[in-house]
């Protein structure tokens, strides 16, 4: 009797048996699934963003003729020259400035749809949404035309007021303005489309009680409001500051860089460094300056978006 | 002192549809009323009237012998305990039932003396530092009841409290807000769907049918005398059986070939129906297996289609006639089974007769 009960645990399994059993099992593991229907996601990535930015940390390690190792001698470099701080200054200027513009109008105009009538927000919100579909390139254009020093639009205008005809993109402080008044237009409606989703996920009960507890609307907005969309404007905050710090196409359109390197930010200074001078490394250098500021930026954000989405999810 | 009073009045939305069509209510200082209908019978909003939430689109509402049509929802003195609770998520317990004596610059030392008598009140004082997240739905709901405590305001409001909670949990909470209520006494208007809510916990109960006040009267009023069908069919559970009726020779006659003999008190009061198409309305309790021991019964011999034992009774359902979904209360220990006819005794002393018409009860 034993030996029969051996010999039926220890017979073949049949067609399930073996390493082509196990293959069919690990194909049919949920985790293997999730995996494989993932893989062409990270293949992009690995391709379209790991692999650049390794290539670019490599680049940033070799000399001026990049036939040797270097060490971090390029960012010694840029640490001693006065043109890199002036970047990173009005790189710091041009982002801080330009987010925090469009956070506010983003707000402003999200709140204004927010308290249209259904049918007319819909019109309101395709037309707001206009300077964030059109290529930037193509709308920075036309702003360049509007701020010619002879023919502009804008200065027509102020001529017709006795206002005397402004330098837009001749005199520093006004380029450096008229390059984050661009910006602020083009990226405005994303923050205004971010925060309006955020404005109707707030539960109107939550504004009735408050206004039984005896809150007037700018108390609402503060105690309700704000604290409810803390984790969208956070978020929407990170992503247009890391995307307004790498901004290429505005000033190299509107500037370039100009007058006397007094608009450039880390894209446009990078590419002239590294592309149009011919220095690879120093170029990949100035790109990556950024990198650990921001890391640690995105990081206390994004842990304080967790925390708040476990104490209020 | 804290009256509520609604006069003429009246809601409606663009297009003309009216949701409370022209309502008179006078609510006593300390007392707590409770609104009951179907959904869509206009009783939350007439609520959201009360607490300013709404616009009134006529008539007037006091409070307090004040109008307050145009009066804002923070300058009307009210408090509002709302269906999905209305936590603010990112404060904590303590700072939910603070926000309002917080916005009124109470002093700090006030704020909490109130905070944690409200929260010993409703036994939620280990939970004060928690977030909403962290609470169970019937502590949530305390903690709602908690931020109306603490304001200490002329009304309190409650906007079908207990919806969201499981059925046991709503019992429990049902004695709590009871139990609040003899303490705080605070003048309370409480909207619930549920009629066993509002019999249980109103001192007087609001039934509301299509924008208008069907009745208003004590639970025990409502539920013995009660004055139109809508309102006879919606107090009570299992409802009250209707059975075309004719009153003959001082007998109610059942379609069905049934003849139910009227008590003696009742005949000149229904002298007057004679002729003419009526309901007999009875409710289940009152028809039952017992032999009553009273004068006025009369039996009826019925056929179980479903029988649902409940323990405590068991509840025979079966059709008489034209009336279907007809429904008993008998003992448990009386054998009935689904097909073996059973006899039933109606107590005639606790029957209705209704105009079919027009639902009134005679």
């Amino acid at each position: 009797m034993p030996d029969s009960m051996t010999a039926a645990v220890s017979a073949p399994r049949g067609p399930e048996s073996g390493a082509g059993g196990g293959l069919r099992r690990l194909a049919r593991r949920r985790s293997t699934i999730a995996f494989l229907m993932t893989l062409p996601l990270i293949c992009v990535i690995v391709g379209l963003v790991a692999y650049p930015a390794a290539y670019a940390v490599y680049l940033s390690t070799l000399n001026r003729r990049m036939d040797g190792f270097a060490g971090l001698l390029q960012f010694e470099i840029l640490v001693d020259n006065e043109t890199f701080w002036l970047v990173v200054w009005q790189s710091c200027l041009f982002a801080i400035s330009a987010v925090l513009a469009k956070a506010l109008i983003g707000f402003w105009l999200a709140h204004m749809l927010h308290h249209i009538p259904t049918k007319g927000q819909r019109k309101w919100r395709g037309m707001l949404l206009i300077p964030w579909v059109i290529p930037p390139a193509l709308s920075t254009l036309g702003w360049w035309w509007m701020y010619d020093p002879t023919y502009s639009s804008l200065n027509w205008i102020l001529a017709i007021f006795a206002v005397p005809a402004v330098p837009w993109l001749g005199e520093p402080w006004w380029a450096r303005i008229s390059v984050i008044m661009v910006n602020v237009w083009y990226g405005a409606p994303f923050f205004m489309i971010m925060y309006l989703a955020a404005l109707k996920s707030v539960p109107e009960q939550l504004y009735e009680a408050a206004a039984i507890d005896g809150a007037t609307s700018w108390q609402r907005l503060r105690h309700i409001t704000l604290p409810m969309m803390q984790n969208i404007i956070s978020i929407t905050v990170l992503f247009s500051l890391i995307v307004t710090f790498a901004n290429y196409d505005i000033v190299r359109v509107l500037t370039n860089g100009g007058p006397r390197d007094l608009t450039h930010v880390f894209a446009t200074y990078a590419f002239q460094v590294g592309i149009l001078s011919g220095n690879i490394p120093r170029g990949a250098a100035v790109s990556l300056f950024m990198l650990p500021a921001l890391a640690v930026f995105a990081y206390f954000i994004l842990r304080g978006v967790n925390r708040r989405n476990r104490e209020m999810a | 002192m804290a009256q509520v009073t609604l006069r003429k009045i009246v809601k409606e939305y663009e297009g003309g549809v009216q949701a409370v069509k022209g309502i008179d209510l006078d609510i006593a200082d300390h007392e707590f009323v409770v609104l009951v209908g179907p959904s869509g019978c206009g009783k939350s909003t007439t609520l959201r009237m009360i607490a300013g939430l709404e616009e009134i689109s006529g008539g007037d509402i006091m409070i307090g012998g004040s109008v307050v049509n145009d009066v804002p929802p923070r300058d009307r003195d009210i408090a509002m305990v709302f269906q999905n609770y209305a936590l603010y998520p990112h404060m904590s317990v303590f700072d939910n039932m603070a926000f309002g004596l917080m916005l009124r610059k109470f002093p700090k030392d006030e704020i909490k003396r109130r905070v944690d008598n409200a929260a010993r009140i409703l036994d939620i004082v280990p939970l004060l530092e928690r977030k909403p997240k962290a609470l169970s739905g019937g502590q949530r709901q305390r903690v709602a009841m908690g931020r109306a405590i603490v304001r200490a305001p002329k009304v309190f409001l409650f906007d079908e409290p207990l919806s969201n909670l499981d059925a046991k949990l709503r019992v429990q909470m049902r004695t709590e807000i009871k139990k609040v209520h003899q303490t705080v006494r605070t003048t309370t208007i409480y909207v619930t769907h549920d009629q066993v809510e509002a019999m249980t916990l109103a001192d007087r109960v609001v039934v509301m049918n299509h924008g208008i006040i069907e009745q208003v009267g004590p639970p025990q009023e409502l539920y013995h005398n009660p004055a139109t069908r809508f309102v006879a069919g919606f107090i009570g559970s299992p409802a009250m059986n209707f059975l075309p009726a004719r009153v003959e020779n001082d007998r109610v006659h059942l379609h069905g070939d049934a003849w139910l003999p009227i008590p003696e008190a009742r005949r000149a009061r229904y002298a007057s129906a004679v002729g003419r198409d009526l309901l007999f309305g009875i409710r289940p309790e009152h028809l039952t297996d017992q032999r009553l021991g009273l004068p006025n019964r009369a039996d009826i011999l019925i056929t179980p289609e479903v029988i649902e034992p409940m323990g405590m009774e068991t509840l025979v359902h079966f059709h008489l006639g034209e009336a279907r979904d007809c429904c008993a209360r008998i003992e448990p220990t009386v054998h009935a089974a689904p097909g073996e006819p059973i006899l039933l005794t109606a107590d005639m002393n606790n029957m209705h007769l209704l105009d079919a018409a027009t639902g009134r009860v005679l």
